[in-house]
């Protein structure tokens, strides 16, 4: 199976990429560009078949490592 | 005084601050490898700065899982110092080891410059050989230094008396929150700091007020 973790920041921290692109965005002529929220995208291959089962797992990886819950949300999409 | 540096690859201030502690204790600390699975006896253990893991996924996340970080926690839990210093602050937070985390800087650059700071507290080994509200210099050297906590944390942090170094008033050179550069933990034998001490510890730094950090653990510690 595969699962596509995805990692953003809360809502609320202070993101200077999101911003950074966002001002980038302006300056290429595209005024209608709100608020920017960047984050990362991690892909895995596991050596799984059962859909709970994986999620389970990728969910105890995002707690420990993939993200700091501190400041950081993270959604699961398994396939 | 018996001292331990913890060298992750590419921690790039084990060194500097291998250097400092010599100066501080009369020997020179042991070099401990971020794959070792035991520690030498060590009063103090620092995790020092530079880009551990190169960064990769958060600044710190990687090494905070590291194999020798696991004999850190029981170290802590048996008594030991452990100081994180720039790299080794962010690893502390990743590893729990202090709350809160450390993002981009708001201003989105890297800060290499040194700064003033207030010695908030003189509770603990870290700051004995200050004087409680001293202004002292040293520099800071990091494009990941914003502290941030949630408001029952930062609430705890300052109510505590556990916020050990602020940036003067209007030169917060990151964006951290109540302009914080430095924390303990609970314990007060866990301290993080943005600022270098390492890097202010010779005359020809041109300033020695980090040094009087190393020289006051070993005063409480020796």
């Amino acid at each position: 199976m595969k699962a596509r973790v995805t990692v953003t920041l809360k809502r609320g921290v202070l993101d200077p990429q999101g911003k950074a692109i966002g001002n980038a965005l302006h300056g290429l002529g595209f005024p209608q560009v709100g608020e920017v929220r960047a984050g990362k995208v991690i892909e895995l291959d596991l050596a799984e078949t059962d859909h709970e089962k994986a999620r389970a797992a990728v969910e105890e990886m995002c707690r420990k490592l993939l993200a700091n819950l501190v400041v950081e949300d993270y959604a699961i999409e398994i396939a | 005084m018996h001292a331990a540096v913890v060298v992750f690859p590419g921690s790039n201030c084990d060194r500097d601050v291998a250097l400092a502690v010599a100066r501080a204790t009369g020997r020179p600390p042991a070099m401990v490898w971020h794959g070792d699975t035991d520690l030498p006896r060590a009063d103090l253990i620092v995790l020092p700065g530079g880009f551990s893991y190169g960064d990769y996924l958060r600044c710190g996340a990687m090494a905070a899982h590291s194999p020798v970080m696991r004999a850190v926690v029981e170290r802590v839990k048996a008594g030991a110092r452990v100081l994180g210093i720039c790299n080794g602050f962010q690893i502390l937070t990743e590893a729990r080891l202090l709350p809160g985390a450390l993002l981009r800087n708001a201003s989105r650059k890297f800060v290499c410059r040194p700064v003033s700071l207030r010695v908030e507290t003189t509770n603990g080994e870290f700051t004995r050989a200050y004087a409680p509200g001293e202004t002292i210099r040293l520099p800071v050297a990091h494009g990941e230094g914003n502290y941030t906590a949630d408001p029952e944390t930062l609430a705890r942090l300052e109510g505590e008396g556990r916020v050990v170094f602020r940036y003067v008033d209007g030169t917060n050179p990151n964006g951290s929150v109540n302009d914080i550069a430095g924390i303990m933990d609970a314990t007060g034998r866990v301290m993080g700091l943005m600022p270098h001490p390492e890097r202010a510890s010779e005359a020809i730094h041109g300033s020695t007020d980090g040094a009087r950090m190393f020289e006051g653990l070993v005063e409480a510690l020796a």
